[in-house]
């Protein structure tokens, strides 16, 4: 098993590697530069913003130095943000974002799981459709269009929660709602559709068989297969969760990392964009690799394959 | 009679209509006997097990009509609960597909004192002790350390034998095989057949072994029942059925048997197709290929006693208007 996440971690080191080199060439092609404002600066100010940042340096020279410093851990100063450092932004926002990112996930399981298990298991009654058509709607409805709706209807006419800011405890409700209904909804359509696979499984028919009770037999010997889709998606979802909270940060202004991420693009603030960039490709690598060492804890067969 | 099964059917309704798998099948089993079907793939055999404990899948299979009287419950009838004390515990079944019967996910220790912690109450400790017992009397070697292997650890063979040992761990009054040597190794069927037969006879379980094997039934059983699409053809003891076969299916089944032919002989086989169970039939359903069939064929048919012991649904056969070929039973 040690083996197995150390030649991973190893193979991500390459990955990493070619997504800085790919990202700091490609911030670079995009016109403009993080000093190019609307408001006019003069030549000399602005050659000595360059200067101080070593902007006026061959491209590859600037290159050779920012990967000096990654490999130190050091992340470079954002252009925009003076005075503060990409690391500094990061580790401050990012919490925000992995504390709505963990509700989200939270909600999405207790809201998804439950939901496709009902229906696989009622299935073509009431029990199945309704849900799973909800689930539908929610798959198809946008963050900036659920998001809105929340805060119109929960926040502004129903006045149980503030329809945006993130100071007070109930204030995660409405964002880590619009945020997780995709994701409990997907995940709800995923446990119906595992159990449902599971139940008609051989072994399944042998624990009735066995003459053991439905909920033995539903939650010790289908449910470990039935989740197995979900467990697959849970990687993807946490990266998705954890990133893909920008329209939500934005809607209900949620001081977290995904605004200072998209920002940054807008701003051309080089640094914060890849240091951004390389900070969600190493979480969504380590998720990735988590959900793995799970998945094969589960499976007795892949446990031992993995020595 | 330990189990008395009465005019059984089981349906499937599905959108292309209603297939009648089982359509009427009555036939009961004394306690320790060895009851063999026997029939063609498809024509009922493993759903009328499984309708028997309650496993057919509803919908789109449906009980139409039957009892099963065992110990005073009607099996087909009785409440959930009353179905799962008798299923696993005193009536137990082992499927055909040992590679897919096991959960894989769960060690086979667990899987295997099961039984023994929801009917008989046992502790942890002491329903292992019984389980690890089991497997050594199926003949898993080194059972006490194997029994905590997880089924992908398991040979085929040595799988169907932990399936065997799990159906007989709490001693059934009946164990119900459904072709549980169909999907091993020749060397191995014999030597499962022969462990579940000492079994049998140590325990005293009676058995329905269903099977297309029929030198598998003559070796083991005391009755059998022959089916054909859905219904019983023909019932009797081995001896009998095998030596005086009574329904011309039957006589076509052992004349398909390829040992009983010369080498270089070509290979008998029941010209046409089973009958689509889709379709009501109101006759006899083996007639559009029945080479004795006649009109009369056409007209409902029931099995009736040829013999006390004896007992087949060809109207021919019983009119005695035709003599069918006696193959000689067990001449293997």
């Amino acid at each position: 098993m040690l083996r197995f996440v150390v030649s991973r971690l190893a193979q991500a080191v390459p990955v990493m590697f070619l997504i800085a080199t790919a990202t700091f060439f490609m911030v670079r092609l995009a016109p403009g530069d993080p000093f190019a404002d609307e408001k006019r600066i003069p030549e000399e100010i602005l050659a000595n913003l360059r200067a101080t940042y070593g902007l006026d340096q061959p491209l590859a020279v600037q290159y050779g130095r920012y990967m000096r410093n990654l490999l130190r851990g050091d992340l470079g100063p954002s252009y925009k943000y003076t005075g503060r450092s990409v690391n500094e932004i990061i580790s401050q926002s990012f919490p925000v974002s992995l504390e709505l990112g963990l509700e989200a996930l939270v909600l999405a399981l207790l809201l998804g799981l439950p939901a496709g298990l009902v229906a696989a298991l009622r299935r073509n009654s009431a029990w199945d459709y309704l849900p799973m058509a909800t689930a539908m709607a929610g798959i198809c409805l946008p963050a900036f269009v659920l998001g809105p709706l929340l805060a119109l209807v929960f926040g502004i006419w129903l006045g149980w929660f503030h329809p945006m800011g993130w100071n007070v405890a109930s204030d995660r409700v409405l964002p880590a709602l619009t945020l997780g209904l995709y994701y409990a909804a997907y995940i709800a359509r995923l446990t119906r559709a595992g159990m449902i696979e599971i139940l008609s499984q051989d072994f399944v028919r042998t624990a009735r068989a066995k003459g053991l009770p439905e909920h033995v037999v539903v939650l010790k010997h289908a449910l470990t297969g039935g989740i197995q889709p979900v467990l697959s998606f849970l990687g993807p979802a946490i990266a998705g969760l954890l990133t893909g909270s920008f329209i939500v940060e934005t809607v209900f202004f949620v001081p977290g990392l995904g605004r200072f991420f998209v920002n940054a693009a807008f701003n051309r603030d080089y640094t914060l964009v890849m240091g951004t960039v390389l900070f969600y490709a190493a979480l969504i690598i380590v998720l990735n690799l988590a959900v793995d060492v799970v998945q094969a804890w589960l499976n007795p067969r892949a446990r031992e394959a993995m020595g | 009679m330990l189990l008395d099964v009465d005019n059984l059917r089981t349906y499937f309704h599905s959108r292309h209509g209603t297939v009648r798998a089982v359509d009427g099948v009555s036939f009961s089993l004394g306690a320790g006997e060895t009851l063999g079907v026997v029939g063609e793939s498809g024509c009922g055999k493993s759903v009328m097990c499984m309708s028997l404990l309650g496993l057919i899948p509803q919908p789109p299979g449906r009980i139409e009509s039957g009892r099963a009287r065992f110990g005073g419950v009607d099996l087909l009838a009785c409440s959930a609960s009353e179905l799962r004390a008798v299923r696993g515990c005193r009536i137990s079944m082992v499927f055909q597909d040992p590679m897919t019967s096991l959960n894989p996910y769960l060690r086979v220790s667990t899987q295997v004192v099961e039984p023994l912690l929801y009917h008989k109450g046992l502790s942890q400790p002491a329903a292992l002790e019984q389980a690890i017992a089991a497997l050594d009397a199926v003949g898993i070697p080194d059972a006490a350390r194997r029994i905590h292997a997880y089924p992908y650890e398991f040979s085929g063979g040595m799988r169907q034998r932990v399936m065997i040992a799990m159906a007989l761990v709490t001693r059934p009054e009946i164990l119900i095989a459904d072709e549980p040597t169909t999907a091993l190794d020749v060397t191995v069927q014999a030597q499962i057949l022969e462990r579940v037969r000492t079994m049998q006879r140590e325990l005293g379980t009676a058995m329905i072994l269903v099977t297309h094997d029929l030198g598998v039934v003559a070796g083991v059983c005391d009755r059998i029942l022959v089916m054909y699409a859905g219904r019983i053809v023909e019932s009797g003891t081995v001896r009998a059925v095998f030596g005086t076969p009574a329904h011309p299916y039957t006589a076509a089944l052992q004349k398909s048997i390829p040992a009983l032919h010369r080498k270089g002989d070509p290979l008998y086989t029941i010209g046409g197709q089973p009958p689509d169970l889709r379709r009501e039939i109101a006759g006899c359903a083996f007639a559009e290929r029945c080479e004795f069939a006649v009109e009369c064929c056409q007209r409902p048919v029931e099995l009736r006693p040829l013999t006390a012991e004896h007992w087949t649904a060809c109207t021919r056969r019983l009119a005695g208007d035709i003599t069918l070929p006696g193959a000689g039973t067990t001449s293997r």
